[in-house]
């Protein structure tokens, strides 16, 4: 039996910073997962794939990854995606940092 | 130390030119990621989970105080002011922007350094013992052996598009620093009994997914032969090896299926044909490139500036007693840098430690530096009078610290807080361990002891050949973290046997601790060291002591 669908997001990484980016309901990228589209239909979550790999030539490694609505929209299901969403753990140096610095 | 002549700086010159043509054909759309990346790959461009990440070789982990001071250049200007060097003797940039690559390398190849062959399928950077040169115990400096099999291996047209990518490690004394056994192929710098120099040859060795310990393919190569020899071995293994897997590809699984007298076989065969195409030209290189790897004009003097500060200064003492070894010239002293600072992520050095060691290497140690596959940085050559006052400058910039071999010189690999490929954290597990054994004031009365640790099965933190090894894991969603006991990754080389299902991450730390005081119980002595205690009693106690629970159940 397959698997139940559980709702998704489209991440990347940019081609220029090669930092984390995540697609949007209006076919942009953002550093924000937060930000991202929920994807919550496995045919839709396809054509949206299609439609982001349109930006292949801007953004590198396109997949879909799990992730579940939160009060301030996606959140991580999984560790990886958490720090892919957040930066390294060991001190704070990466998107943590750049934030704080916004 | 082995210097550029003009190829060599025309070669490079002519790589980077191609890659930047290439890097701005991506980034202008004409190529695509899938045509780019075995480009950028063939360059040390990697992508990682938050960034680019670009793979320099520091061949035969020899770097000079200038070479030093422009990788401190790379990571001021284009990276976030770290560098992290690594178990294969390479350094690491976790943050370059592609469009600033090429002109990285550029800025690289002003002091001779690449990163052309640090990864891809083909023979990697070249290790080397890092007390090469120095050591007391090596017959001979195997740099230029080193050395020789780079040129050789550089652009090598039969070797650029290999089954799976092929690692080679030389050493030359009894002692083994370059963990031999875990290459595909490894020299080792052996007398016979005339008298003669040559080299053993092992095969077959690697860790990752299969780890297996390499084997003497040749106990005595003779210096004309090697280079034919080694090519032949490469050749042969390039054919028979398997393409259809890629976890099965590397030769030690050739070998493994094969046998070992049967690669012997097929390695005489081909020799036979590949030894008259060599026609001394090799040799005659080895020669000149030895001459670029003379000793220094060792400094004579006495050593009262030392003996005082190690009889006054406790702090000193306790450095130079685990960071200083043995070195072959009188009054000299083989430093290690410690980049673990209790709590610090191992192996990272930020640009300005970078500075000061060049600077310590220029004005005291003779102008060179070492890379080490631990993840340290050594001045090989010291005059024992200067260690006082280089002490005191290391002190000043968190470059003191006094642990190694001990509990907190950990290698980690990157694992999931950097890595694309892992499945766990490694680095702030080192992290927690050094800083409870330093918290506890244990570390020196536990003594040698090396723990390694992978954030993933590919075993780039050596996990395996670990006194204790760490290997993290994704068990259902969540980080669980698999301990192997007495890894071994000297000359008398072993794999660590697990000692049971894994711990949570919160659990790892108090894990470790419980098998490190159940060694201390157990000792017989004081010097019996933690690996010696566990090959006399085995598991069991150490079972004991991670799986109260279940003992009970046995019982
Ligand atoms: C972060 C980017 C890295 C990636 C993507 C990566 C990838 C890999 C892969 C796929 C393997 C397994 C090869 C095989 O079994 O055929 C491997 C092995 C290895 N890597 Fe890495 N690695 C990375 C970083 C490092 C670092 C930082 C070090 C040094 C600390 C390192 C040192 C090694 C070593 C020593 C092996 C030994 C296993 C062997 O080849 O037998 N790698 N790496
Ligand atoms: S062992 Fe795994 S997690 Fe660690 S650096 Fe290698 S590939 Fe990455």
């Amino acid at each position: 039996m397959p698997r139940p669908f559980t709702p998704k997001i489209i991440t990347a990484n940019d081609l220029l910073e090669g930092d984390v980016i995540y697609y949007t309901a209006d076919n942009s990228w953002t550093r924000e997962m937060s930000q991202a589209e929920l994807i919550e239909d496995e045919a839709e979550a396809q054509l949206r794939l299609i439609e982001a790999e349109k930006d292949a030539l801007r953004v590198v490694g396109i997949y879909l990854t799990d992730a579940k609505a939160g009060a301030n929209g996606p959140e991580p299901t999984h560790f990886r995606e958490d720090f892919r969403r957040t930066g390294p753990s060991n001190y704070r140096h990466g998107k943590q940092e750049a934030a704080a610095n916004v | 130390m082995y210097k550029y002549n003009d190829f060599d700086t025309a070669f490079l010159e002519e790589r980077n030119r191609q890659f930047r043509a290439q890097v701005e054909r991506r980034i202008d759309g004409s190529l695509t990621e899938d045509e780019f990346k075995p480009l950028r790959l063939m360059n040390g461009l990697y992508l990682q989970l938050h960034a680019y990440m670009l793979r320099v070789a520091i061949p035969y982990g020899t770097l000079s105080a200038n070479q030093m001071r422009q990788l401190a250049l790379l990571a001021e200007k284009w990276d976030k002011g770290y560098g992290h060097f690594t178990t294969r003797q390479n350094i690491q940039y976790n943050w370059p922007k592609l469009k600033d690559v090429p002109d990285m390398l550029d800025a690289l190849a002003e002091v001779n350094l690449h990163a052309i062959q640090t990864s891809g399928n083909t023979i990697r950077n070249v290790t080397a013992d890092h007390f090469a040169g120095a050591a007391a115990d090596e017959i001979e400096d195997p740099r230029p052996i080193a050395e020789l099999i780079r040129q050789w291996s550089t652009d090598h047209p039969e070797f650029q598009f290999m089954g799976r990518k092929f690692k080679i490690a030389v050493s030359a004394g009894e002692k083994d620093r370059a963990v031999l056994k875990a290459h595909d192929l490894a020299v080792r710098i052996v007398r016979n009994d005339a008298g003669e120099t040559g080299y053993q040859i092992l095969v077959g060795g690697g860790l990752g997914r299969t780890p297996m310990i390499g084997k003497v393919l040749n106990d005595f190569v003779s210096q004309d032969d090697l280079l034919p020899y080694i090519e032949s071995v490469v050749s042969v293994w390039n054919q028979h090896g398997r393409r259809d897997n890629k976890y099965k590809a590397r030769i030690k699984i050739t070998v493994h299926e094969l046998g070992l007298d049967k690669i012997r076989e097929l390695t005489e065969e081909r020799f036979a044909l590949v030894r008259p195409t060599f026609g001394g030209a090799d040799l005659a290189l080895f020669e000149e490139i030895k001459a670029h790897f003379a000793n220094p004009a060792f400094r004579s003097g006495g050593t009262d500036a030392y003996e005082a500060a190690y009889q006054t200064d406790p702090v000193f003492r306790a450095w130079a007693d685990t960071n200083l070894t043995a070195h072959k010239a009188a009054n000299h002293s083989i430093v290690t840098i410690s980049i673990k600072a209790h709590g610090q992520t191992p192996g990272d050095a930020t640009a300005e430690q970078m500075r000061v060691m060049a600077d310590l290497a220029e004005e005291y140690g003779y102008g060179e530096l070492r890379i080490s596959h631990e993840q340290n940085v050594i001045l090989p050559h010291v005059h024992q009078n200067d260690l006082p006052a280089i002490h005191a400058r290391l002190k000043e910039h968190g470059l003191a610290t006094a642990n190694i071999g001990l509990i907190s010189d950990i290698i980690a690999c990157p694992g999931m807080d950097y890595c694309a490929l892992a499945t766990a954290r490694s680095i702030p597990v080192a992290q927690e361990i050094a800083t409870r054994f330093d918290d506890l004031k244990l570390e020196h009365d536990v003594g040698h002891l090396q723990i390694k640790i992978s954030g993933c099965i590919n075993a780039c933190g050596h996990h395996h050949v670990g006194h204790i090894g760490i290997l993290g894991l994704d068990r259902a969603g969540v980080e669980n973290y698999q301990i192997t006991l007495g890894g071994d990754a000297t000359e008398t080389a072993a794999i660590g046997t697990r000692t049971g299902p894994g711990f949570a991450y919160d659990e790892i730390v108090p894990a470790v601790e419980r098998i490190v005081l159940t060694y201390l119980d157990i000792r017989e002595t004081e010097e019996e060291t933690f690996l010696e205690t566990y090959r006399r009693v085995g598991m069991d106690p150490f079972k004991a002591a991670l799986y109260p629970a279940s003992e009970k159940k046995v019982a």
